[in-house]
């Protein structure tokens, strides 16, 4: 993975230096709340219910296990030892002390770390593929080019008070595993006819208010001028975005009152008079960054291991592990390893500093040593033998981290939700875990299969709902907390945006809901169809009357 | 006098600047003596007056752009322009970021380039990056404690005004002139 040089290394403590002057001012009243504001949340700093929050930038989700150990060392020593993976790949400390955070950012830059534009109104943390440089079915590896942009975003001087957050997704398979479309920049990978590789460029995707999937407005971007093309799309936001309504002041909104074609017109006008200029790429300099992502030695070996094989077929526990939380690899007798965080009983993505050293020693002894966070809130282990998959399952279970759930409806995404965030209308933790508790049979989710549950606590959607197969969105009525559920949300490739399925839930009414939308599935479906392929023949109707099947008093139903 | 920070060091400043308040125009407004700041709506209407006080006293020109005025505002004038002042009106509105970017790289303007209004030492160093070389801080705020801002890193990852050679190519990321 990219490793600092002295020029990052300078950055990075630089910056560490800059915040702590600035916390040093407003603690003492230089600096107001206003005025300090926007400079915390570029640290990634927010002060939340019970004590400020800070999110760690885990770059497009890629961690070292020397990381790890230091982030199981900062969750101990200045939190209560406990992270929370996010949905864009970040790490967040709930419980941290405003007067500390300097030091945390000073220990953090030791392992090349940091919590630059975690937040605010900047060009965020770049995600991409959790599975880069090791799936099959790569056009070519994203990481040098989010690195690329991770650079040309950090500490950009013309684009830090933008009129809103800007998240940008680099894709590289066709089976998109980053939701580009539901990004400000979603960036895809691709060869033209002769072979260049380019972009084709999605602008004004999002979830939030107003969940819109990005139009195209560029086929095929030659890759030497990723910088300068989104410098053009950055420029035109931020000289004509919305700046006097919070809730209009995403890019999306720009795009849709201008129209794609005239937005793409103007950004290739001001594109124009930046290409071939200082922000494009050459030749030596992609060579640079993309030296840094190497792949280990691999051994050569049998497609199938004789011993797993024995191993998946005589152990029952271990197989339906292999099934669900294995992945192929591009190398034979190697597999890629999901590391689940949504023990039943835990709030999804979260992780003890115990279990991130734990995490630290298995990336060491069974795979490369580097580890990657998902957008699903896991933690992927890229380069695992076959052979050693046995061994590595019996000490992730001991630890808590081999919950046989991944891509099930048990492996639900969702935000900290009330119990930890101020924008939250409703908790969302405890509906996860009501979910979780009503579906712990694994062979019944075994043969529900590939289901995704997304859970947001409020309208910014970080739970990634409308994406979800099943999405659950807290709402707030009269001061209570209740529940809006759509279906027919899905990520990858022809991602879709779910539909409302009618009024909202009370809390204590979750799990039945869920499980009427599964029985519905159920009894509808046609062999090897999954929940979306089901729904999408038969319609949200019949989900619908089923779930809504009840007396209304009964089910305590809000306003519509 | 007021001061401001110039070319990373503090002087004062004899600029004065017209603002239009309630029933002014620009047709009407009056113009004190010396050397203005005027809005663009005031140098549009008023231009060869404006130019006829520069020969006559010698006061040379500068204007003042809103957040909402781009360059475009004064594209074809920018040569006549000893100061073109950007006003911040909250300091968290970046738009004088790509008006200042603009001015330098696209315009061609190479006079002094000053930001007023919300100004604060916690954004220098961006301003100083995008082309400004002046900062008329907010009026309660202390010059002399703002500068040392300006130096708060000694690279860049990206090329903006200050590194805006067209041959320099992104080898690496590049260090900022001391």
């Amino acid at each position: 993975m990219y490793r600092y040089d002295e020029i990052d290394h300078r950055l990075v403590a630089e910056r560490v230096a800059q915040f702590r002057d600035q916390t040093r001012r407003h603690l003492i009243g230089e600096l107001s709340e206003d005025e300090f504001r926007p400079l915390r949340l570029q640290n990634g700093l927010y002060v939340q219910r019970h004590a400020p929050m800070l999110r760690i930038a885990v770059p497009y989700g890629m961690l070292n296990s020397r990381q790890l150990t230091k982030l199981a060392h900062v969750a101990r020593t200045y939190d209560r030892g406990v992270g929370h993976f996010t949905t864009r790949q970040n790490l967040q400390l709930n419980w941290v002390k405003l007067p500390e955070v300097p030091d945390i950012l000073a220990e953090l830059a030791e392992v090349e770390m940091h919590a630059i534009q975690t937040s605010g109104n900047c060009i965020r943390n770049v995600t991409s593929d959790h599975f880069a440089g090791v799936a099959a079915d790569e056009i070519a590896d994203p990481r040098p080019w989010a690195e690329l942009l991770r650079q040309w975003s950090s500490f950009h001087p013309e684009f830090a008070y933008l009129p809103r957050k800007f998240k940008i997704a680099v894709n590289a398979t066709k089976n998109d595993r980053t939701v580009a479309a539901a990004h400000d920049i979603g960036l895809h990978l691709t060869r033209d006819a002769a072979g260049e590789l380019g972009f084709t460029v999605q602008v004004g995707g999002g979830l939030g208010r107003t969940p819109i999937l990005g139009p195209v407005i560029r086929e095929f971007l030659p890759s030497r001028h990723l910088l300068s093309y989104c410098e053009a799309i950055l420029r035109i936001y931020n000289r004509h975005g919305r700046r006097d309504n919070i809730y209009k002041a995403r890019i999306k909104i720009l795009v849709k009152s201008l129209g794609t074609a005239e937005f793409a017109r103007q950004v290739e006008a001001e594109w124009e008079t930046l290409k071939d200029g200082p922000e494009d790429l050459c030749a030596e300099e992609v060579r640079r960054i993309a030296a840094h992502f190497t792949t280990p030695d691999y051994q050569l070996l049998a497609d199938k291991d004789a011993l797993f094989e024995v191993r998946k077929r005589d152990d029952k526990a271990f197989g339906r592990w292999v099934e669900r939380n294995v992945h192929g690899h591009k190398v034979p007798g190697y597999a890629v390893v999901t590391l689940s965080l949504k023990a039943p009983g835990l709030a999804p993505g979260d992780i003890t500093a115990t279990q991130m050293e734990t995490v630290a020693t298995l990336a060491d002894d069974y795979s490369s040593g580097e580890l990657r966070v998902s957008h699903e809130q896991n933690l992927i282990l890229s380069d695992v033998r076959q052979r050693d998959l046995y061994p590595l399952w019996q000490e992730a279970r001991a630890a808590g981290l081999a919950t046989p759930t991944v891509g099930h409806l048990a492996d639900i995404v969702c935000c900290p939700g009330g119990d930890y965030c101020s924008l939250a209308n409703a908790k969302s933790i405890p509906i996860a875990q009501a979910i979780q508790s009503r579906f712990e049979d694994l062979d019944y989710l075994h043969d529900i299969g590939e289901l995704s549950l997304n859970i947001s606590g409020c309208m910014n959607a970080c739970g990634h709902h409308h994406v979800g197969n099943i999405g659950v969105l807290g709402v707030d009525k009269h001061g209570e907390e209740w529940y809006q559920v759509t279906i027919g949300g899905s990520q990858g490739h022809g991602a879709s945006i779910g539909e409302t399925l009618g009024p909202s839930f009370a809390a204590d009414e979750m799990a039945d809901v869920i499980e009427r939308l599964v029985e519905t599935y159920l009894s509808h479906r046609h062999a090897d169809e999954q929940f979306i392929d089901t729904l999408r023949r038969i319609g949200v109707a019949p989900f619908k009357s089923r779930v809504y099947a009840t007396p209304h008093e009964e089910r305590k139903i809000a306003n519509a | 006098m007021p001061n401001i920070i110039k070319n990373g060091i503090v002087i004062d400043d004899d600029w004065k600047t017209v603002t239009l308040t309630g029933d002014d125009t620009p047709e009407t407004i009056k113009l004190p003596v010396g050397r203005l700041l005027v809005p663009a709506r005031v140098w549009r209407a008023r231009r060869a007056e404006l130019i006829g006080r520069e020969y006559e006293h010698g006061w040379a020109l500068g204007v003042r752009l809103t957040a909402e005025e781009g360059p475009e505002a004064i594209a074809t004038d920018v040569d006549d322009f000893t100061v073109i002042a950007v006003e911040f009106s909250r300091f968290a509105d970046g738009r004088g970021y790509s008006t200042a970017r603009l001015l330098r790289t696209r315009y061609g303007y190479c006079g002094e380039l000053r930001a007023t209004g919300d100004v604060l030492r916690d954004q220098l160093f961006y301003l100083q990056r995008v082309g400004f070389d002046a900062f008329a801080l907010r009026a309660d705020k202390n010059s002399e404690d703002a500068q040392a801002s300006l130096a708060d890193f000694t690279a860049a990852y990206q090329s903006a005004a200050d590194l805006s050679s067209s041959l320099q190519r992104r080898a690496t990321a590049t260090r900022l002139a001391a």
